[in-house]
């Protein structure tokens, strides 16, 4: 009980220095473990979200761009496809399902997507279909429209509310459309860009009054479910090898795990900052108890006047480091929690992407680990200097 | 056997000229179990130094100090400090009471580092000097006279064979000085101590049976510390 006594004795006397050191362990391993979870998991989420689909058939264009729009609802549409090109694709054998969308209005900054009602039998996770939650499905040639979870809970729109689209892919209150839809439904949660969705029948977007009329017939990509991803091969060497109209993006992974190879070098940098601002912290530590050793000095010879070892003061220093390195990794999950949620809120408002801040990650035990560890390493060098205090001279009071 | 004996033993430090300055130069001294005597000794005559390598503190640079048989003279630092912890109890002229630990804390590490901390006799040590009711007390929260009681109870923690004591009274008014010095050799007695106690006040060196001239003792005294 001795050494645990000194310890918490010795923090509790330079109890500000605690704090803030503490305080600056707490920052530092918060921003850490955000940093390392919000990279992972936003890698991980992007690169495994397909929204239930295999692969994006569209306009000529880069594949990133079209797996962009279409699935995660981001980015300008690259172009239309006719609707001839919809019923090849649905009806060849490697298809299991194909389903067009058409994009170019929205309410409010909250995309609205023509569709047809086969968006119910897409099975967006395995085991899992897009369901409502409330209300029924639109009926394909009325106004009428389903909501996403994220999207009926941000614009605060329930089953029979009335709303006015707007023209264009961001929200602009001079491109109102006349058209009036209804709400109809409202899905189930799917933890998908889907979420933040406004889905409408296909004729909706294809028919809104002050589209071109000659698009009326056309769609902006179709979204494919293969029978067997494999067969996705023959369908890319057939639409990018042997045609120069279309691009058949598939396979939908391997598209988005392109985009965060291109910005690893964005990583790499957060990940050398965060752990720079570990290495100032931990050096906070050993600044912290290192200029703290002249005044405990006569604590120091007191303590081996009474006959402690000049190891067990040399423990004690190390072990009141690594001490405050616990306290400071305790509140660190405090912030790590609070950076973790912004960054999740900010990212599911932006792209429907869901990261779970609770979800575990070895970064959350190797990090206070490290922590931990290199401030016990830093408390080396303070615990050198008590370990050589002079008894003798030391016993004397400093007047 | 005596508890104590120390023959030739000798201590110097490095003087600012470059040269030695013997501190301590004591060929023969002798001290009986339980047995109290007092060192009369003026400032710079070395007493401290004396008391400090009897206590293992210091290492000198040549002679022998056994205590209880052990020779204390070659060990290490380390068993020097074990040989402290279980065996000496010292008490200081300014106390020592680290300040951020309760009397009763300060008195259970008094016995942390030998025999193992023991509560209830932490706790009867305190009730014998008198401060059953401040065991919580910082040092800070005592006054002057309670505060060397603490270091007295503290001194006989790890029920040790001898307590040194370094002018244990020289920072008390007249009054706390006499009833600290009761007190330091009933306790002592009563847990069979020995004890060795430096003083340059008269009164308190003739409360003792004997009294031993620290300047006769000690041949480096007569060329005190600058």
């Amino acid at each position: 009980m001795t050494l645990p006594l000194i310890v918490a004795k010795s923090l509790r006397q330079h109890l500000l220095s605690t704090v803030v050191t503490a305080a600056s362990i707490a920052l530092a391993g918060g921003l850490l473990m955000a940093v390392w979870v919000v990279k992972t998991q936003s890698n991980d989420a992007f690169t495994k979200q397909n929204a239930g689909f295999d692969a994006v058939l569209g306009a000529r264009s880069a594949k990133l761009q079209l797996v962009l729009n279409a699935i995660f609802h981001l980015e300008a549409s690259p172009g239309n496809l006719p609707w001839a090109d919809y019923e090849d694709i649905a009806k060849n054998s490697a298809v299991a399902l194909a389903l067009p969308i058409a994009v170019g209005d929205n309410y409010h900054g909250y995309r609205l997507v023509g569709t047809t009602t086969n968006l119910f039998a897409v099975e967006h996770a395995p085991g899992r279909k897009y369901r409502l939650a409330e209300g029924e499905s639109f009926l394909p040639g009325y106004m009428e429209a389903v909501l996403g979870s994220f999207a009926a809970q941000q614009l605060k729109l329930k089953v029979g509310d009335k709303f006015h689209p707007y023209h264009g892919l961001t929200f602009d209150e001079k491109q109102k459309h006349e058209e009036l839809y209804v709400v109809t439904g409202i899905l189930e949660p799917s933890n998908t860009p889907a979420d933040r969705v406004i889905w409408i029948p296909l004729e909706g977007v294809q028919h809104m009054k002050g589209h071109d009329a000659k698009t009326s017939t056309e769609i902006s990509a179709v979204l494919v479910k293969l029978k067997n991803p494999i067969a996705g091969r023959g369908l890319e060497l057939m639409y990018n090898k042997q045609g120069n109209r279309l691009t058949f993006a598939w396979p939908i992974a391997q598209v988005v795990a392109e985009l965060f190879g291109k910005i690893a070098w964005f990583d790499k940098v957060l990940e050398l900052v965060a752990w720079l601002v570990a290495a100032v912290a931990t050096g906070s530590v050993l600044a912290s108890i290192y200029n703290s050793m002249n005044e405990r000095r006569r604590d120091i010879a007191i303590l081996r006047a009474l006959g402690a070892r000049a190891h067990t003061i040399f423990l004690a220093v190390v072990l009141e480091c690594a001490a405050i390195a616990v306290l400071g990794m305790v509140a660190a999950f405090a912030v790590y929690l609070g950076i973790t949620g912004v960054a999740a809120h900010i990212i599911r408002t932006e792209t429907g992407v869901v990261l779970n801040a609770f979800a575990w990650h070895p970064i959350l035990a190797w990090a206070p680990a490290a922590m931990i560890g290199l401030s016990a390493l830093a408390g080396v060098i303070p615990a050198l200097k008590a370990y050589r205090t002079n008894v003798a001279e030391n016993l004397v009071p400093v007047s | 056997m005596p508890l104590l004996e120390i023959s030739n033993l000798k201590k110097s430090y490095a003087a600012p000229d470059g040269g030695t300055h013997v501190v301590v130069d004591v060929p023969d001294f002798k001290l009986e179990a339980q047995a109290q005597v007092a060192l009369s000794g003026e400032s710079g005559s070395g007493k401290t130094t004396f008391l400090n390598l009897i206590a293992g503190i210091l290492a000198p640079d040549t002679g022998s100090i056994k205590l209880n048989g052990q020779e204390l003279a070659g060990l290490r630092e380390s068993a020097r400090d074990r040989v402290r912890a279980t065996t000496i109890g010292y008490i200081f002229q300014t106390f020592n009471l680290l300040q951020g630990y309760t009397a009763l804390e300060n008195v259970l590490l008094g016995m942390s580092f030998g025999p193992g901390a023991d509560r209830e006799f932490a706790k009867t040590l305190l009730k014998r000097v008198g401060l059953e009711a401040k065991l919580n007390h910082l040092p800070r929260q005592l006054s002057t006279g309670q505060q060397q009681r603490v270091a007295v109870a503290r001194a006989l923690a790890n029920r040790p064979k001898l307590v040194l004591a370094d002018e244990p009274t020289g920072n008390l008014d007249h009054a706390n000085a006499g009833e600290s010095l009761k007190l330091i050799r009933e306790a002592c007695r009563e847990n069979g101590a020995a004890l060795l106690l430096v003083s340059h006040d008269r009164e308190v060196l003739g409360q003792f049976e004997s009294v031993q001239k620290l300047g006769k003792l000690n041949r480096a005294a007569a060329q005190p510390l600058s």
